[in-house]
């Protein structure tokens, strides 16, 4: 966070946080690497956006040592840290021009005035601002304002650029154009990108490792397919998009994973029987579940009965009951789900081994 | 739309009482004011040119206007600084600095007054304590001029100009000021780059209410003035009551609230109503 140009290298030992009684963030040890875009995703009042004001430097922990590239920065006051920083809602400032709110870092570091003039202009040319320098922001687009903070928080080279819900003003087109074009400057620029969203599909869409937060603490940190295909716990399983969840008994080692009785038919899976015991529920994503005619000998499947549909355009999400009366979405193709409704509406729902993991039985 | 016009028209209703009561008791009364000024003591344009050309009138109305300005700023300055604690203090900060602001509305404007004169007069309270420390070997001239005057009119403007400043920090985003100090700079600097240009519409509101007030003192440089530095209504007073001359009161009354009127409408183009409260 002190070197100009380049990218920091944070470590946050048993961080913890309390406001009164009550604890914001507790025990946090996380470290993000160099140059990496790390997405710290949660609910609201998980933590989340506690963890990232901490790390700018504008709320004390409670606990806990935070280091930048070895130095302890723990009461480093924020002006000193000068942590790029993109705030919900911006914070541009509103009487500056848009070449005047990006100058500001640079001039408050005095910088030569062509030395700012160098490097505003080039970062207005990399925002794509070109031709609104002299606007101020209430004449500006959100996604317009948006690219001000962007390039105000980068111009002055920091070590790790914050970014706060940055997109949850921007309709959903814009969203995705932004999103593309933080994934470039964070390419370009090589920082370290931390970002606060409590939207699971951006944080899958853009991080390189997401952290997950709820109720003040860490539950896992992975990169995206690691934490969403193998999620430590209900809450992440949940959290992180659709899941069915089968109620499994009897559940064992077995070669390369292990089995259990799911509504009294032998399933296998990935997953290790002896963390969860002898009962465990069996989760999997909708969209990795097949509608069949009937399961093969030896092949994941259960009995159930589709009960509703929703076209969706590129796929049809079917609602269904197992025999045992559990709940089940899956995402099919059309014309599967139509032929599903129109059989008696009896189906076999099938799996792959390798897409089904154990979750224990009391969750989180 | 009917639903929209009988809105208007119960706000119409609403505020009919009180434009009555301006109507009857101000601007009736005031159009017999403007008569006189052209027919008093004899019809024409007479009392106007005895402005332009009357030292004396001159002399009371570029006092008035310095005094203005040097109350204005000094109230909005010393405004500012409360109002900071108001609005942004801690709990028991905010507490004391209401309390500052609210009591003087509790005391009269005359009391106040001749409250000042007991402490700055020759034989006021600073005056015999600064003579008995030995700091001063005669009194200071505290009273019965300029600076007497400031001083109580400053003091009596400082909680009207609290209210449009603290009005423009509430509205302020605070997400605004981190975003300062993120980027690298002081508390200092994001102060006076941030913060106080972000309170501008409060500062110019503040400023012109503090500035129309002034023009129409009466009571605090009658009292603290001690005849020596006459404002502009102490003169139209003087001109009404004590040398009988209504026409040339009544030309600088017009001129007066023609000045004000001016300075409102100037002051309505820059800041919302709704910024002042």
């Amino acid at each position: 966070m002190q070197q100009p140009g380049r990218a920091a290298e944070i470590k946050a030992i048993g961080i913890g946080k309390s406001f009164g009684s009550f604890r914001a963030l507790d025990n946090l040890t996380l470290d993000i690497g160099r140059g990496e875009f790390l997405t710290l995703l949660g609910p609201s009042g998980s933590g989340k956006t506690t963890f990232l004001m901490i790390l700018a430097g504008f709320v004390q922990p409670s606990d806990g040592r935070l280091f930048s590239d070895g130095v302890d920065i723990t009461e480093r006051p924020a002006e000193q840290r000068a942590a790029g920083m993109v705030f919900q809602g911006y914070a541009l400032f509103p009487h500056m021009s848009v070449e005047a709110n990006i100058a500001f870092p640079l001039k408050v570091r005095k910088k030569s005035a062509t030395e700012i003039k160098r490097r505003v202009s080039e970062m207005i040319e990399r925002v794509g601002l070109k031709g609104h320098e002299k606007k101020l922001p209430e004449q500006l687009s959100g996604g317009q304002q948006q690219r001000v903070a962007l390039a105000r928080a980068l111009v002055f080279e920091p070590g790790v650029l914050l970014l706060d819900e940055p997109f949850s003003a921007l309709d959903k087109s814009l969203r995705g154009q932004m999103q593309a074009e933080m994934k470039r400057l964070h390419q370009e620029t090589g920082t370290t990108f931390v970002f606060v969203t409590h939207d699971q599909s951006e944080a899958l869409a853009l991080s390189s490792r997401v952290a997950i937060f709820n109720h003040g603490k860490l539950l896992q940190v992975g990169a995206p397919d690691e934490v969403y295909d193998r999620p430590a716990n209900r809450f992440v399983a949940e959290f992180l998009g659709e899941i069915n969840m089968l109620p499994l008994k009897g559940v064992r080692s077995a070669d390369n994973g292990a089995t259990g009785l799911c509504e009294d038919r032998a399933v296998s899976l990935r997953g290790n029987a002896d963390a969860v015991g002898g009962n465990a529920i069996l989760a999997i994503r909708p969209e990795h579940m097949s509608i069949a005619r009937e399961a093969a000998v030896g092949e994941n499947g259960i009995a159930a009965t589709a009960i509703a549909s929703t076209y969706l355009g590129a796929a049809t999400r079917l609602d269904l009951t197992t025999r045992q009366g559990a709940k089940v979405t899956v995402s099919v193709p059309n014309e599967v789900a139509a032929a599903a409704l129109s059989k008696g509406n009896s189906v076999w729902l099938t799996w792959p081994a390798e897409k089904g993991f154990l979750l224990p039985d009391a969750g989180q | 739309m009917r639903a929209y016009l009988s809105e208007r028209m119960g706000a119409a209703l609403l505020m009919a009482p009180l434009l009555l009561f301006l109507v009857l008791a101000y601007a009736w009364p005031f159009l017999g004011v403007v008569k006189w000024s052209f027919t008093l003591p004899t019809p024409g344009l007479g009392q106007y040119n005895a402005l332009l050309t009357d030292d004396l009138v001159q002399s009371v109305f570029i006092r008035t206007l310095r005094i203005a300005a040097i109350v204005t700023v000094v109230s909005v300055a010393a405004a500012y600084a409360i109002t900071v604690v108001w609005v942004r203090g801690t709990p028991a900060q905010r507490i004391i600095a209401e309390f500052c602001i609210l009591v003087p509305f509790w005391i009269s404007v005359l009391t106040r007054a001749f409250g000042w004169v007991a402490l700055l007069s020759n034989r006021g309270l600073i005056n015999t304590w600064l003579q008995g420390i030995g700091f001063i070997s005669e009194p200071l001239a505290l009273v019965r001029n300029e600076f007497g005057v400031i001083v109580g009119m400053t003091h009596f403007l400082i909680p009207f100009a609290v209210f449009p400043l603290a009005s423009s920090m509430r509205s302020l985003d605070d997400r605004v000021l981190l975003a300062a100090r993120g980027l690298g700079s002081s508390r200092m600097r994001t102060f006076w780059s941030v913060f106080v240009p972000m309170t501008r519409s409060g500062i110019i509101g503040s400023a012109m209410i503090v500035f129309v007030f002034s023009l129409g003192f009466f009571v605090t440089p009658a009292i603290l003035g001690g005849g020596r530095s006459v404002m502009i209504a102490e003169l139209i007073y003087l001109r009404i009551f004590q040398s009988p001359d209504w026409g040339l009161g009544a030309a600088i009354s017009v001129v007066l609230v023609l000045f004000v009127g001016a300075l409102m409408a100037l002051l309505f183009r820059y800041v919302r109503p709704k910024q002042l409260i």
